[in-house]
């Protein structure tokens, strides 16, 4: 111990001022450690509060403007409306100030009102009580006053206040047990160890009396990783080093289970704790119709500002003559003559933008987003896809990629636990080439009396009989599985067993719990870890005592691990278990030929398959491994790196025992998922860490390749025959050739037999094909592009070893290919959340690796089967609806303000609105906005059961198809033309002639109101005709929102409005409405703005029609005839639930 | 058993299952198709023809005058003298003689017209103060910005009533002659009441509150005239103690901003109670005679005096016939383009739908 404190101090000397800065000093108790060994340097650390909320009362006003100003929608609006107040503008500021300001307000309470929910929270969490030692005594604290350094008591299902390492606890080995449910959705109780000299203390008084330091690092965010170390000060010796790891770290958050009471002391607080800092905020994705939606937007500003510079030339072209600048009959003011002409220039410009800026609406935001919060209760809702086993509800986290779910072209998936269940069961054991397979499986429970066994290949031997026994022992002892006596296991209560009451495995590897549940039922049962030492029943019912010395836990990289135990005769023995790869190189006897073949056998079937082997140690090789352990352990710094070189000197010359077998049975309806998402159109690509042959018979088994599915190899195994270069340029020969051949039948209209393919890829070969090319001459370029070609033309590729990384570089790689893609990634486990984070669309599956993918995903879901519906139901409606709602609000806004544009030209460029500063700032919020939002929500273009049933329908959809640039011009163009048919129209209507009974004459507002009448009516009707689901809400809204618009329109003319100072509109509706000829002229022009839209459908349908369309005509022809028939059998539907 | 109990905790989660939220509410899905539309554009085309027909006779019989008379006849003296000095006091009258063609049977309405005066430009309209003008007694000395520069005058009396539009209220007053063959000139008789909309005279447009000692030159007490006038409101009319003010039928129909550069107003209706006009104004030789005040030369712009019969349609207005017959042919177009194309695109439709 001497030497490492030493070794320490002078590493410590030795790094420098850098290393320091990364590290802290807590001093336990916040007590000065003994004078001489250190100097007292004073850290100061947060305090323990949490603030998870966003504003405090005093700032939110401010704070939250800026923040929603910042978005630059917000912020357009905010300088029309300042230049509204500031200079002398045709519509008054009430016109944009007012939606603005609804807009503000209504985002500004629902964020206070989301930001006091926070608060309410974090105050219950920061008010409550901790236990605290001060003087020997324990007090109450509330849990926001907990400093670094203090000593925390923490009593049974308590949740840890901060993050604490643990010192000591009422049980005598210093253990305890924790569950971490809440932070990473493990249910299995973890074992952490109090600091082996720091056990003892485990009374009030006796924690007092400590003096020690930890150093550690300073707070990270990776809730598995902690290094530092404790430096125990004992009657002024040299201070003990202990290190410390994960084990020792209670983290905040998690509970404590199974123990009375423990002693321990924080070290991180508040907002530095690990969970605080897995609580950031992810990324903001956003979602391909958005991307377009700003481009229209870009679109729509040029053309306001040309308009607004067009119409500012002109007025000052038409000004020329001093007698229409200034006629007698409207004089200016002193100031306007005197100022400066570019002055006016600049004012007039910006009365022009003030004017025409109503063609971008900012109802379009608030419409959008309404549109997408509301929408996405739709897939809450939804009872196809709740999981009536778990219980759970599909979670939306985002609202911003509804639509992109109707976008997808690329499915990434993980395999286990996604397309498979999860759910493993120990299917045989082969050792040394004897194959064992335990019957009368039943999952997950132990069922008593199965303890049975069936042996193929029988007598092995008296030498096999010994092996045997070794390689059963060996699987129970080489795991970190928990026995729990308790009957609920994640929420799901598992039934009792006739009265008695059972113990379960848990573990966070379902891997294990199947190998040792197995174990059981071919008679070896793992009883408990009782005092580091580890109990089994062996087949004669004879407890076996294992000492557990050290364990080497598993990590991804290693893919194995061991354990190291003293059996009661005194030897010492490493087992370890890990996939073949990593096993066979390190194996130097056994029947390794034998093992391999059954291996390779197991894994085609799709089994998951694990090699255990073993040796035995010699107490020198014991101390030396000891040795190597501490002292990598010790250190603070690339301790990782240093562990896994002692793992790697350690597991070596193994002895091989045998191999596992593990089936993992696939989802419910993967492969059905799988196909139907084929026929979508979608690339599915399956990534796992899985070893190739397991996957590809997973890949089989969904339906992801065929039979007749050619397979290309891109693995390890062919880049070692040949160059990489040469397999790469072979496999796209291949590839290409069957893609020219591919075009030639499409238009010979023979597409029906063209070979598919499916790649084959593994983790090695796909780094060195993403490793930038050094000599770019010899090939070229990159191999990446070959890749891509590949890739691009295989109808499923399958990545198997594939470390989480390397999944999210797959998905950056195809998200950055030159089509760009919509990508989807879906997984369950902690190692899918890079690729879920780096998709356009994650999707997470609440599955039993815990909740981490679901916690980082975009929505999550229970069942892969539920993409289905997800993807081809709810994402499909989601694009159409706004793509829909975002043409419909360019279109409304071109009709609305080209009017006004035309009217300049009549006007003398003078800036006079057509249209009544009522109808200026409702047009957009009431008269118009209901019936699109309704539709968005509620528009079904053809039947779910139809979109479930016929996948290629989402090929309709695909690449954006309905936001594409033709499309928006069309909109656009429709647009200006009924804006041309209104105003016309009405000028030619009011052309210098009377149109009422009484001879009496028509003003300016009565022409403006005969237009917008004209406008709103022509607007809603154009939605009526483009909706295909009309239920009662539908008629409600615009049947409800024309009327509301000829009621307002009464109301506001029909009264002299005391508080406003014109009163232009008085009775003009009315007035209006009280000639003939205006009656005739609204519904001629309606009649005529909806004519081409019309008899352009009806062409597109019958001459060009698309699969959607050909579907609906179908249906039409099927309900005309059985229409009583659906009729009855869809009440008879929405009845029986 | 343990698991249908283990079942009833999961499920409370469970959405509910209304026709609502599973989006499968009861729903009619019409769509475009040819079968639905060509009826409808058929019927259309057909009743856009006949109500095109319909307006387009009404139009027919619908007669109207125009007589420029800005500088016609003896008004050349006028018009140049009303050239240059904007507010000159000075009195012209001129004649202008024209001749009716046709009887206008029925009722029949006299319009001044002016050409090219933009009564449209924004800040024109806005130079009024409706607050003013009803009746509200705080606003009439305290005349709203948008007036500027016709709210004071120079001596900072406020103007009733202000702004750009009362001061160039149209001031010409025409008198019609009629010269039958045989006989004496006769005056046209002309109701100049009535003019304005019903609504604008008696509930919008107010006076300042007066009573039986309380004058209507007193409630204006405090104002002065609109700079171009050469009466104050409260004496607009000589004849009719009621017609002053701010509910003039003049100052109504003219404070009513028309849309477009080229527009007529209402002047008079013809009062048919006199013979020879009982059957409406007869065909023959008139003379105009105007009071010339109103200046048009310095903005190029044209006066009139227009005459024309109303009936239930209004006057000549041949644009809504043509565009009644236009449409009818349009649809008639579309639908026969579209049942071609239905006939020929059928069966193949059909096909594909198997």
């Amino acid at each position: 111990m001497d030497f490492s404190s030493l070794r320490s101090l002078i590493t410590r000397y030795c790094t420098g001022e850098e290393s320091w800065v990364d590290s802290r000093t807590v001093y336990i108790g916040n007590k000065v450690p003994p004078p001489g060994t250190e100097a007292y340097i004073l850290q100061r650390f947060p305090d323990n509060r949490i603030v998870s909320s966003k504003y405090t009362f005093w700032n939110f006003i401010p704070k939250n403007l800026f923040e929603q100003f910042r978005r630059i929608a917000n912020f357009y609006f905010l300088i029309i409306f300042l230049v509204q107040l500031i200079i002398d503008t045709p519509t008054s500021p009430m016109t944009s100030g007012l939606p603005l300001f609804f807009v503000i307000t209504v985002t500004a309470i629902k964020q206070g009102y989301e930001d006091w929910i926070r608060h309410k929270a974090d105050n219950a969490v920061n008010q409550c009580p901790v236990h605290v030692i001060q003087r020997g005594k324990v007090e109450r604290k509330q849990s926001q006053k907990l400093q670094v350094g203090d000593i925390v008591q923490v009593k049974e299902n308590e949740t840890f206040p901060c993050d604490l390492i643990l010192l000591s606890t009422s049980r005598e080995d210093g253990t305890c047990f924790v569950t971490t449910a809440s932070l990473d959705g493990e249910s299995s109780h973890k074992t952490y160890y109090a600091v082996q000299d720091t056990k003892a203390f485990n009374t009030a008084e006796e924690v007092e009396t400590l003096h020690a330091t930890i150093e550690c690092e300073q707070p990270q965010p990776d809730l598995y990783k902690f290094v530092g170390r404790i430096n125990i000060y004992l009657d002024r010796n040299e201070p003990i080093a202990r290190p410390l790891g994960s084990e020792n770290l209670l983290l905040r958050g998690a509970t404590l289970k199974n123990t009375e009471y423990i002693h321990a002391v924080a070290i991180y607080t508040g907002m530095e704790t690990k969970m605080a800092l897995n609580y950031q905020s992810k990324s903001q994705k956003r979602s391909a119709v958005e991307k377009s939606m700003n481009a229209y937007l870009i679109v729509y500003l040029c053309i306001l500002i040309s308009k607004a510079l067009i119409n500012t030339v002109l007025k000052y072209v038409w000004q020329a003559n001093p007698n229409r600048d200034e006629p007698w009959y409207n004089q200016k003011t002193e100031t306007e003559r005197q100022r400066h002409v570019l002055i006016r220039a600049f004012t007039d410009f910006l009365a022009f933008m003030v004017l025409f800026n109503y063609i971008i609406p900012v109802s379009m935001y608030v419409t959008v987003e309404m549109q997408k919060f509301l929408g996405s209760y739709f897939i809450l809702w939804d009872d196809d896809m709740f999981d009536e086993e778990l219980g759970e509800r599909p979670l939306v986290n985002t609202s911003d990629l509804n639509e992109e779910l109707g976008q997808v072209e690329y499915v990434f998936t993980d395999k286990t636990g996604t397309l498979t269940e999860n759910n493993m069961e120990l299917r045989e054991c082969c050792v040394d080439g004897h194959v064992y397979v335990p019957h009368a499986i039943c999952n997950g429970q132990i069922l008593p009396g199965a303890a049975e066994m069936d042996m193929i290949d029988s007598s092995p031997g008296i030498d096999g009989k010994e092996r045997e026994e070794l390689f059963f022992r060996a699987l129970c002892l080489c795991h970190t599985v928990q026995v729990k006596e308790e009957e609920t296991v994640d929420g799901i209560k598992r039934g009792i067993h006739q009265g008695k009451s059972t113990s379960f495995y848990i573990s966070s590897s379902p891997d294990e719990v199947a190998l040792v549940e197995g174990m059981k039922r071919l008679g070896f049962t793992y009883l408990r870890l009782k005092d580091s030492h580890m109990e089994i029943l062996n087949r004669e019912e004879e407890m076996e005592r294992f000492e557990l010395l050290e364990v080497l836990n598993f990590d991804s990289v290693r893919r194995r691990m061991s354990v190291i135990v003293r059996s009661s005769s005194g030897e010492y023995y490493l087992f370890c278990k890990g996939a073949d790869s990593s096993i066979f190189p390190r194996v130097v006897s056994g029947k390794v030929e034998q093992v391999r073949a059954r291996v390779e056998h197991n894994a085609v079937e799709g089994l998951r398959t694990l090699c255990v082997a073993y040796k035995k140690l010699t107490h020198e090789e014991y101390e030396q491994t000891c040795h190597l352990l501490s002292s990598a352990k010790l250190c603070l710094h690339e301790c990782d790196k240093k562990l896994a070189e002692a793992y790697d000197v350690i597991e070596k010359d193994f002895i091989l025992l045998g191999a596992t077998a593990v089936e993992d049975r696939l989802q419910d309806k993967a492969a059905d998922t799988i196909e139907s998402l084929h026929k979508a159109g979608m690339k599915v690509w399956v990534l796992t860490g899985d070893k190739m042959e397991t996957a590809a018979a997973t890949c089989y088994a969904s339906r992801l390749f065929h039979r007749n599915t050619q397979i290309l190899e891109l693995t390890t195994k062919r880049t070692e025959e040949q160059s990489l270069h040469d397999v790469l340029f072979d496999l796209s020969r291949t590839v290409l050739r069957q893609h020219g051949s591919m075009t030639r039948d499409i238009f010979s209209g023979l597409s029906g037999d063209y070979q598919d393919y499916g790649l084959i890829i593994d983790g090695a070969t796909l780094s060195a094909v993403l490793k930038p090319t050094r000599d770019v001459t010899s090939n070229g370029g990159n191999y990446k592009e070959i890749f891509l070609e590949i890739c691009r033309n295989c109808s499923a590729v399958l990545c198997c070893r594939m470390a989480p990384l390397q999944k999210a570089q797959i998905v950056k790689l195809i998200k950055a290919s030159k089509e760009h893609p919509i990508t989807l990634a879906i997984g369950d486990g902690a190692n899918d959340v890079s690729m879920i984070l780096e998709a356009h669309v994650g999707i997470g599956i609440m599955g039993k690796e815990g909740r981490q993918a679901a916690r980082n995903s975009d929505y999550a879901i229970t069942k892969f089967k539920h993409l289905k519906k997800m993807l081809l139901v709810h994402g499909h409606y989601y694009y159409i609806r706004i793509a829909e709602l975002v043409q419909y609000f360019f279109y409304k806004n071109v009709c609305f303000i080209f009017p006004q544009f035309l009217y300049q030209f009549f006007c003398g460029f003078s800036q006079q609105p057509l249209y009544d500063t009522a109808y200026l700032t409702l047009y957009n919020i009431s008269f118009t906005s209901l019936p699109i939002l309704l539709y968005s929500l509620m528009e079904q273009h053809i039947n779910m059961d139809i979109l479930k049933r016929d996948p290629s329908l989402y090929r309709d959809i695909a690449k954006n198809s309905l936001l594409r640039w033709p499309t928006f011009i069309y909109w656009t163009l429709l647009g200006v033309f009924n804006a041309v048919v209104f105003f016309f129209g009405a000028v030619f209507l009011f052309d210098n002639t009377t149109f009422t009974s009484n001879g009496q004459m028509f003003g300016n507002w009565t022409f403006g109101t005969l237009v917008f009448t004209v406008l709103v009516f022509t607007v809603t009707l154009k939605l009526a005709l483009d909706t295909h689901y009309w239920t009662w809400i539908n008629h409600f809204v615009i049947w409800g929102s024309l009327l509301f618009y000829v009621i307002f329109s009464l109301l506001w003319g029909g009264i002299i409005w005391p508080f406003l100072n014109y009163q232009r509109m008085y009775y003009v509706f009315m007035q209006m409405l009280s000639s003939g000829p205006a009656w005739l002229s609204i519904i001629l022009l309606i009649i005529v703005c909806l004519l081409p839209d019309v008899v352009k459908k009806v062409l597109c349908r019958a001459l060009w029609p698309t699969t959607t369309e050909r579907i609906q005509t179908k249906r039409q022809c099927l309900t005309a005839e059985q229409s009583t028939i659906f009729m009855l059998s869809q009440t008879s539907s929405s009845v029986s639930f | 058993m343990g698991k249908k109990q283990a079942g009833t905790g999961p499920l409370s989660r469970r959405p509910d299952n209304s026709a609502f939220k599973q989006q499968r509410l009861p729903a009619w899905s019409p769509s475009l198709t040819a079968q639905t539309v060509l009826p409808t554009f058929y019927i259309l085309s057909l009743v856009c023809l006949f109500l095109g027909i319909w307006l387009f006779i009404t139009v027919e019989n619908t007669y109207e005058l125009k007589v420029d008379y800005t500088n016609a006849g003896t008004c050349e003296r006028c018009f140049d003298l009303r050239k240059h000095v904007i507010a000159s006091k000075t009195p012209c009258t001129c004649t202008v003689s024209f001749q009716v063609p046709k009887t206008f049977q029925g009722d029949v309405f006299f319009y001044y017209g002016l050409r090219n005066f933009h009564q449209n430009l924004r800040r024109y309209m806005d130079s009024r103060d409706d607050a003013q003008m009803v009746g509200r007694k705080n606003n009439l000395k305290a005349p709203s910005s948008y007036c500027a520069p016709f709210d004071y005058d120079a001596n900072r009396v406020p103007i009733a009533p202000c702004g750009a539009v009362a001061n160039s209220m149209f001031n010409d007053s025409l008198t019609v002659m009629y010269n039958p063959a045989d006989g004496a000139e006769i005056q046209v008789p002309l109701y100049r009441k009535g003019i304005a909309w019903y609504t604008d005279k008696n509930v919008k447009f107010r006076n300042p509150p007066t009573n039986n000692t309380f004058t209507l030159q007193q409630a204006f007490e405090g104002t002065t005239r609109p700079l171009y006038w050469q009466r104050p409101v409260y004496e607009l009319d000589d004849t009719d103690s009621n017609n002053n003010g701010f509910i003039n039928d003049d100052l109504i129909v003219w404070m009513r901003e028309a849309a477009f550069p080229n527009f007529k107003k209402l002047y008079g209706v013809l009062n048919r109670a006199q013979v020879p006009f009982t059957e409406g104004l007869p065909p023959g030789n008139y003379t105009l005679s105007i009071n010339y005040n109103f200046p048009v030369e310095p903005f190029r712009g044209r006066k009139e005096l227009v005459i024309s019969m109303v009936t239930w349609f209004g006057g000549q207005n041949y644009f809504l016939p043509i565009a009644y017959l236009v449409t009818s042919a349009l649809i008639l177009v579309a639908a026969v383009v579209l049942t071609m194309v239905y006939v020929k695109v059928g069966k193949y439709g059909k096909n594909m739908e198997d």
